[in-house]
């Protein structure tokens, strides 16, 4: 990645520590998930230490800090992807309209409806554009023919990518570039029309200019979509983030507006991790 | 050679030590030398079945494949209705091995909990292990028996009266038959079509599946949606593989499908395979005979049979091998 | 680039009916649980399966066991005769075929691993292999007939031998071939980067580090050809009498197992079950055996 981002779609710009640049600080919205006093298990091991803020809605959520800080596991903790995994247990409170999401008795795909995830590695499954696409609405809706072609259409064109498989919906997914698969795979995400998207590191097995065009469209989801991204990437944490969380070694160190974060950190350890000291 | 020796990469050894050389050059050859042997065992087979087979082609012409005569008075011979029971068993024996093994499949992979899955899985790989042989005695003096007094008349008073495919199931309840032998064929080949399908299952990258999770797909709709779809392929090997080895199952068979050298329209009727005919008459055939050359030429005939079956399960599977 | 966020507009379809879904999900969550539960099933009836051949063999095997069975030859019915030279038939046969075998399926796992990756010959000796490891043993049982009892003047010992060493072969080729590959290229190099000769290296590092790998293939490949009864059919025959002369026919279990199963005698066919627990018993074991020592080793 380089490391300017006169081409980011930050609309204005605050120099920050590092030469991190970070979006103003536009207020945060209420809150979509309030999380409280979460832990996070596996095995015995205590990943995650009561850990609290909240997600505000309609706007970018970045999670930032070292490897194994944690901040993926929250992630995987918010749509129960750790329910696949005997071991793996969460306690405390992770509220999303009114229900608790690491409630032992939650209704996981109901839930997983709701809260829509991309991966780092694009997955596209093997079979046709539009069948990718479809997979996920077919789990959750009765939708006629024309009705289906309408969405897919629509999820397409909300990740940028219908112009470029328009005319191949029926060709295999896997024939698209990386870039591309990613796209799709946020397509299937949205088509569902889950009410929060969670982002695990989604550009980084991408090139310059795919990360560009998800960066981009990341900031237009968050229009209609509460956002939460995972990255490794200082920079892509500023330009997309409308509010940052660090974590280190399982805590949550400093969350606040990612003006804030970038240009007055309150936390010693989080101005030595955004000046690239450690990490 | 002690400067050579420090030295990366490796200068090959350019070393006083010619026997290192030959050494070499010996070995490479014995492990070469091996290798070819097998392709010529396999050549061997082939063509030693064929010449042997030869003088029953060549009484009976290409007929003898479809010819359902089977008369060593007459001397007249056809392997019509071997090749019609085995080719019937085996494909029947798939049908009814192919569920219970995914089910094992999907059991062992997405279902049961880790503690268990070493266990079981060991389980029902111990049942490829069992010899065929015990396989023929258990289904003599377990099986016929229950399918005489309990499954046969079960299925001939409700399968049997149903139209259309009722013939299927219509007869008396020997407990031997058709139906029998591919069941036990069925339990034969279950082991080796579900650890494929388990291998090739677990070779899916979780990624894939949380996706799909992710979505909130249930556990079944993540095989059926993309688990399928993504093993497809050598899916269809492991079932391949599981019929090439029912093709070619001899004593098991030979203990349960009644041997009657004729086609029954019912599944419970008797019939025989090649290889049970083989196994029955081998020993009541003289040196020289014409039985024997028949018997010879349904050798060679079983064996391209299996050779096409297996070829393709090896070319299905062949993403597997590699990885 | 801008121009491609499209207004948001309406979100096409049916708006979002919580009734709908919750039905929906009712009705696929049920699909799934039935679904797990046939799994279940399919996964009891195999197990079931297992348990009812050992339950059977167990029951019937011990019942005709005694000492007897370890010290008296096969005899007519109704004289008291055991399995004693059916047993000792077995393991001649069965040790010689791995002895026979072993050391061609090692070379050609060798041979696939450490010299044809690749290659045009590796991939065609690898094919013919596995066609090998799953081709119907009846017709090697017809192919030993051919060139060895036809032409050599009647059923032997070795032939049976012989037969049994080329079902060993494929079966040793596999794990060999698996086992070597797994070593890392790095130690070949280091090996050769001493100045080693590659036969050194191969021997003496490849094999001895995949050595534990290569044993649970031919503890396989003994379980294997224990049991095997139809290419022995054709080549050692059989024999009622006991023997230990290679060249004349001789008996094995699996053998007097037919033999004896398929007779209308209570005492053959107590013999039978009697033998059909030796074998299964010692089949299966060498089965745990490898299995374990393969775990050891991971």
């Amino acid at each position: 990645m380089s490391t300017t981002t006169e081409t980011g779609p930050a609309d204005t710009a605050t120099q920050g520590f590092g030469g991190v640049q970070a979006r103003s600080g536009a207020a945060l919205n209420a809150p979509r998930i309030a999380i409280k006093n979460l832990d996070f298990f596996y095995g015995d091991n205590r990943a995650l230490k009561a850990i609290d803020f909240n997600i505000p809605d309609r706007q970018v959520t970045g999670m930032i800090g070292p490897s194994g800080c944690g901040k993926s596991t929250l992630l995987r903790v918010l749509n129960r992807m750790y329910s696949l995994y005997p071991g793996q247990r969460a306690t405390g409170e992770a509220m999303l309209d009114g229900m608790n999401i690491v409630a032992p008795d939650a209704d996981l795909n109901a839930l997983r409806a709701k809260i829509g995830m991309v991966f780092q590695k694009p997955t596209p499954f093997p079979m046709t554009i539009f069948d990718n696409i479809a997979f996920g609405i077919r789990l959750h809706e009765k939708l006629s023919k024309a009705q289906m072609d309408e969405r897919v259409e629509w999820a397409l064109t909300r990740a940028a990518i219908w112009n470029e498989v328009k005319d191949r919906l029926d060709a295999s997914a896997l024939g698209l570039s990386g870039g591309q698969q990613q796209r799709l795979c946020i397509a299937r995400t949205i088509a569902v029309r889950p009410e929060v998207i969670l982002f695990d590191e989604p550009t980084s097995a991408l090139d310059p200019i795919s990360t560009l065009k998800i960066e981009e469209l990341i900031d237009e989801l968050k229009r209609d979509f509460t956002i939460v991204i995972v990255t490794h990437n200082m920079q892509q944490a500023a330009r997309c983030a409308d509010q940052v969380a660090f974590f280190y070694l399982g805590e949550l160190i400093e969350v606040s507006a990612a003006a804030a974060m970038f240009t007055a950190p309150k936390h010693p350890k989080t101005q030595e991790y955004i000046t690239g000291r450690f990490g | 050679m002690s400067q050579a020796a420090t030295a990366s990469p490796p200068a090959p050894a350019r070393t006083a030590r010619g026997a290192g050389n030959t050494g070499d050059i010996i070995f490479e050859w014995a492990c070469r030398g091996a290798g070819v042997l097998v392709l010529i065992l396999l050549g061997a087979i082939i063509v030693e079945l064929f010449i042997a087979g030869l003088p029953a082609f060549r009484a009976f012409g290409v007929g003898f494949v479809w010819s359902t005569e089977w008369d060593p008075v007459q001397e007249v011979f056809g392997a019509g209705v071997s090749i019609y029971g085995t080719i019937v068993t085996a494909v029947l024996s798939v049908l009814l091995a192919v569920p219970l093994a995914f089910g094992v499949a999907f059991y062992l992979t997405e279902l049961a909990p880790p503690w268990l899955r070493r266990p079981v899985g060991t389980a029902v790989e111990l049942l490829a292990a069992v010899p065929s042989i015990i396989y023929g005695m258990w289904g003599f003096f377990v099986i016929v028996p229950a399918f005489a007094t309990y499954i046969q008349p079960t299925l001939i008073d409700t399968l049997g009266e149903l139209p259309a495919i009722g013939f299927l199931f219509q007869g008396a309840p020997f407990g031997t038959g058709i139906f029998t032998a591919s069941f036990i064929l069925a339990i034969m080949i279950l082991p080796f079509i579900a650890a494929t399908m388990r291998d090739v299952f677990e070779q899916v990258p979780p990624v894939y599946k949380e996706s799909a999770y992710g979505l909130g797909a249930t556990t079944w709709e993540v095989m059926r949606g993309v688990v399928i779809p993504y093993t497809r392929v050598s899916v269809v090997g492991g079932i391949m593989l599981g019929l090439g080895r029912a093709l070619g199952e001899t004593m098991a068979v030979t203990f349960v499908i009644g041997n009657a050298n004729r086609i029954t329209g019912s599944l419970f009727g008797p019939g025989n395979t090649i290889a049970s005919l083989v196994a029955l008459e081998f020993g009541e055939s003289e040196t020289g005979s014409l039985k024997l050359s028949s018997l010879l030429a349904l050798g060679f005939i079983l064996f391209v049979l299996s050779f096409i079956v297996l070829a393709t399960s090896r070319y299905l599977l062949r993403s597997r091998l590699k990885a | 680039m801008s121009s491609i966020t499209l207004s948001a507009g309406a979100v096409p379809g049916p708006r979002k009916d919580p009734e709908v879904a919750l039905r929906l999900g009712r009705r696929r969550k049920t699909t799934d649980v039935v679904i797990r539960m046939l799994c279940v099933i399919a996964t009891l009836i195999g197990l079931i399966f297992l348990a009812s051949i050992l339950a059977t063999l167990f029951y019937r095997g011990f019942e005709a066991m005694n000492l007897r069975v370890f010290t008296h030859n096969m005899a007519p019915p109704g004289s008291e005769g055991g399995l004693l030279n059916a047993i000792v038939g077995s393991l001649i046969q069965a040790t010689l075929g791995t002895a026979i075998g072993t050391p061609i399926g090692m070379l050609v796992g060798t041979y696939l691993a450490e010299y044809a990756r690749g290659s045009r010959l590796g991939d065609v000796v690898r094919f013919v292999s596995d066609i090998l490891l799953s081709a119907p043993s009846i017709l090697i049982g017809l192919f030993v007939y051919q060139i060895l009892v036809l032409p050599f003047g009647g059923f032997s010992g070795w032939a049976g031998v012989v037969a049994l060493a080329i079902i060993v072969i494929p079966v040793v080729v596999r794990t060999t071939e698996d086992m070597l590959t797994l070593i890392p290229n790095t130690l070949r190099e280091a090996v050769i980067g001493l100045g080693s000769p590659k036969w050194k290296m191969i021997v003496f590092v490849c094999w001895k580090s995949a050595m534990s790998g290569i044993i649970t293939g031919i503890l396989l490949a003994v379980a294997r050809v224990a049991g095997e009864t139809a290419p022995l059919l054709f080549t050692s025959l059989g024999n009622n009498a006991w023997s230990t002369d290679l060249t004349k026919p001789m008996s094995s279990l699996p053998l007097a197992i037919y033999a004896f199963a398929g007779s209308p005698f209570e005492d053959w066919i107590a013999l039978a079950w009697a033998g059909a627990l030796l074998i299964t018993l010692s089949v299966l074991l060498l089965n745990i055996l490898a299995r374990t020592l393969l775990r050891g080793r991971k």
